[in-house]
Order: structure tokens, then sequence, then C-alpha cells
């Protein structure tokens, strides 16, 4: 983590958002460290699509400001800020027209690197996500398994060296053992890359895994924000009902 | 029955035929694409234009060709008459197709997409597009084979094509004329149905 006081890899300043009238998030305060993996948890509707949407300019705060590496999200040029940022969702969201080669290396390719230096890159990325380059390049999505899918989701989002990585329920589709194997690999590839990460998830087992803090969000707001350890002890009923489930 | 020359004027006929809907099919392209994306992006415009197409589409065609004739400047006898009432009716499917084709591309394909850090036009051309295509080629499709038999229309007011044979069969209780401007118009509908869904299964994302 970075010393206190240095710039957040994102930072929420009094973020409110609404839809329709209806309140989605209200005034938000947080800062992302750099390096480290902060997981917004909370069931559907407590607005941590939403959050995670704003921080990649998706959304745009009605009041309060996102700041990325410092920068308020309206301050900077949306392409620039959205090609350093990886994003991985539920659905995936591949191409089905591009090969998985193609998917891979899409915003090198929207950023121009010379074509041997895409090809390369993607043959490394999709190594790290344990796909086999030669049998996976040439393939179509749907030609994949879910698991296999979203390794490429993975590798896609991590292509041009982001300087941060969203993911939205990224395993929420998988089956159990998939889904472990997945996370045993956002664990690998964290240790490798130190990325900043913010995950968005609604299963407690899968927050305690992977954060390094957890954020509860709670119809808009922000509950908690805890290590996993102290997220454990917590006494607020909102975080209660969530460790509950751990001892079922 | 016998008449010299009749499959030198089904010939020239048909070319005249072709070029009329080749031209009309043109202009509807050039219009009904472009003006399907521009729907795509402004929501509020759909109704009133997809109305206006429909409403063209419900007007018969022989009653069409004869309300343009009064109006100058597309108006009057001939060619250009024909072409515009053509392109009035092809402009529908197209339109239709182009904006379904588009809307229907899968909305987490579309927001990785953006997400990603594609402007608008690369997300027109490397992701909607390709997508949307075998979408729009069955509108294309949809209009050609409407344009191919209307155009027989467009000889009752001065356009040429296979329809001369046709009015001048039913004028003269020839079945003949009539079978010659029926038969190749008919041809031609069919080999560009085929022709176009053969390109359309190409065109459909592996």
């Amino acid at each position: 983590m970075a010393p206190i006081g240095g710039a957040a890899a994102v930072e929420f300043r009094d973020v409110s958002f609404q839809i329709a009238g209806r309140v989605i998030l209200d005034r938000l305060t947080f800062r992302v460290e750099p390096g480290e993996t902060l997981v917004l948890l909370g069931l559907s509707g407590s607005g941590k699509t939403t959050a995670l949407k704003l921080v990649n300019s998706l959304l745009m705060p009605e009041s309060g400001e996102v700041l990325v590496d410092g920068r308020p999200t309206a301050d900077w040029d949306v392409i620039a800020l959205r090609r350093g940022i990886g994003y991985v969702i539920q659905e995936v969201g591949l191409f089905p027209h591009f090969t998985v080669g193609e998917n891979v290396g899409l915003v090198p390719r929207l950023e121009q690197w010379p074509e041997r230096r895409i090809h390369e890159r993607v043959a490394a990325l999709l190594e790290q996500v344990g796909l086999d380059p030669k049998t996976f390049l040439e393939r179509r999505p749907r030609e994949l398994s879910g698991g296999q899918r979203q390794r490429v989701g993975v590798a896609r989002a991590l292509a041009a060296d982001p300087r941060l990585l969203l993911f939205d329920e990224p395993f929420g589709a998988l089956d159990p053992i998939t889904r472990r194997e997945l996370q045993d690999q956002f664990i690998g590839l964290r240790e490798q890359l130190h990325k900043t990460s913010i995950f968005v998830t609604h299963d407690v087992r899968e927050a305690l895994r992977l954060a390094s803090r957890i954020a509860l969000l709670d119809r808009g707001r922000l509950e908690i924000l805890a290590t996993p350890d102290e997220f454990l002890r917590a006494q607020s009923p909102q975080a209660r009902a969530f460790t509950a489930v751990l001892d079922s | 029955m016998d008449r010299p020359g009749l499959f030198d004027d089904i010939l020239s006929h048909t070319g005249e035929h072709l070029i009329l809907v080749l031209t009309s099919m043109a202009i509807a392209l050039a219009i009904g694409i472009p003006l399907g994306i521009l729907l795509t992006r402004r929501a509020g415009l759909r109704a009133p234009l997809l109305g206006f197409a429909n409403v063209m589409q419900t007007v018969p065609s022989l009653a069409l060709f004869g309300f343009l004739i009064p109006i100058p400047f597309i108006g009057g006898i001939g060619k250009r008459t024909a072409i515009v009432a053509l392109v009035l009716y092809a402009l529908l499917p197209i339109l239709r197709n182009t904006l379904a084709g588009i809307l229907g591309v899968d909305r987490a394909v579309r927001e990785s997409a953006t997400a990603m850090g594609m402007t608008n036009p690369q997300l027109l051309w490397q992701v909607e597009l390709p997508l949307a295509a075998p979408v729009i080629l069955a509108g294309v499709r949809i209009a050609a084979v409407t344009t191919i038999g209307t155009a027989t229309i467009a000889a009752a007011i001065g356009g040429g094509g296979l329809g001369v044979f046709i009015f001048r069969g039913i004028a003269s209780v020839d079945t003949t004329q009539i079978l010659a401007g029926a038969v190749p118009a008919a041809l031609l509908a069919l080999l560009s149905d085929g022709g176009l869904s053969w390109i359309e299964k190409r065109l459909s994302p592996a």
C-alpha cells in the first residue's frame, strides 16, 4: 500500500447517483490504495455495479467526484481513461466475430502497437491465464467453455498493461469448481502483477478470499470498510447478515 | 405466336429492368443504412421516420407512381419518377433491419467495447456493423426482391423495364407477352434472393 497521503489509485469523494429519482449511491466516500484489491460487497441493488461503472466513466456521478490517479474522471479524456482500465464482467462480452487472439489483442490494436508485439503479448497473456496459445489463439468464443471464456476475458483486460482492473462479478456464472480455479488464478496474477483492482461480488466467501479490504455497500451507502479479519469480527447487522452465511 | 426478335426484346428490357432495380437499390442503401445507423443513436427520430417509411409501403404501388407524376423535380413521366417510387418502397426493410440489427447486438458485447475505450466510429465499424450484417442483409434481400417485382409497374409511367411486356400483353390479351415480362422478372427475383441469402450466410458470425 502507498504511504498515507499519497494519491489514491481511485478515490470516491461524496459521490451520489440516482436513476429516475431512486437513490442508487448515497454520498459514497472511500479510497482504493495502489496495489490493493478492494472488494465491493453487497446485495443486488446495493449500488456496487453502479459504483464500478463510475470509475471508467460508463456512468458519471451526479454529485461529488471520482478520482483516478488523483484526477477527476470528468477531467480525463474518456477514451484514454478507459484504455488504461481493464474491465471484466460476468457475461464476459467477448466479441463473437473475433478469434480469441483478436479479442485479447483488441486494446493493443486500438493503441496501434506493432503487429509483432501484439502477437507476442497475446501469446504471453493466454499462457498466463492458463490457456495454450497454440490451441486457443484461432478459436472463436462460442467454441469455449464458460471458464475458458472468462479466462480470455481476464487476458483481454490485462492486454495493454492497465493501471487498474475492474471486475463485475466475473466468476458469478461459473460452477463452484471453475470459480475456485479462477479465484486462485486471480490471486496468482495479483502476486505477479501487483495491479490495483476493484472487485464487485455478492459472494462473501469470494470477498474474504480475494480482498485486501472489503467495502460493504447497503442501499447505496458505505456500511463498513474493513480488512477481511475486521470484517469477520464486525458487529453491524448488515455485516452479520453476510458472515452468518459462513456458519451454515 | 412466332415472333422474330422477341428474345432480343426480352434481353434489352431485362437490362433496362436491372438498371432500374440496381439504381433504386443503390440509392435506397445509401439513404437507408446511414439513416438506420442514425436512428440507433437518436431514439426520438425512430417513430416519425419508421412511420414515414411504413406509410410509403402501404400506398399501393400503382397509386404511388401516379401520385409522383405531378410533383416537380422528382416527378414526371419516365425513369426518374419510377426510381423515386422504388426507392421509397425499398427504404423500409433496409431502415428497419439496420436499426434492428444494431440494436440486437448483445448488450455485454457493446458494454465491453465501450469500456475498453473504443471510440464511437470504432464501435460502429468493428463491432456493431459486422455483428448486425446478417440482419441488415436480410433487409436488403427483402428490398431487392420487392423492388424487382414492383419495378414491373414502372412501365405504367414510362419507366421501361420488363413491365412493358406485361402492360402490352394485358392491353392486347396476349399471354406470350405477359409471360415474356413475368418469367424473366421472376427469375431475377429468385437469383437475387438466392445470391443475397448465400452472402447472408457467409456473413453470419462464425
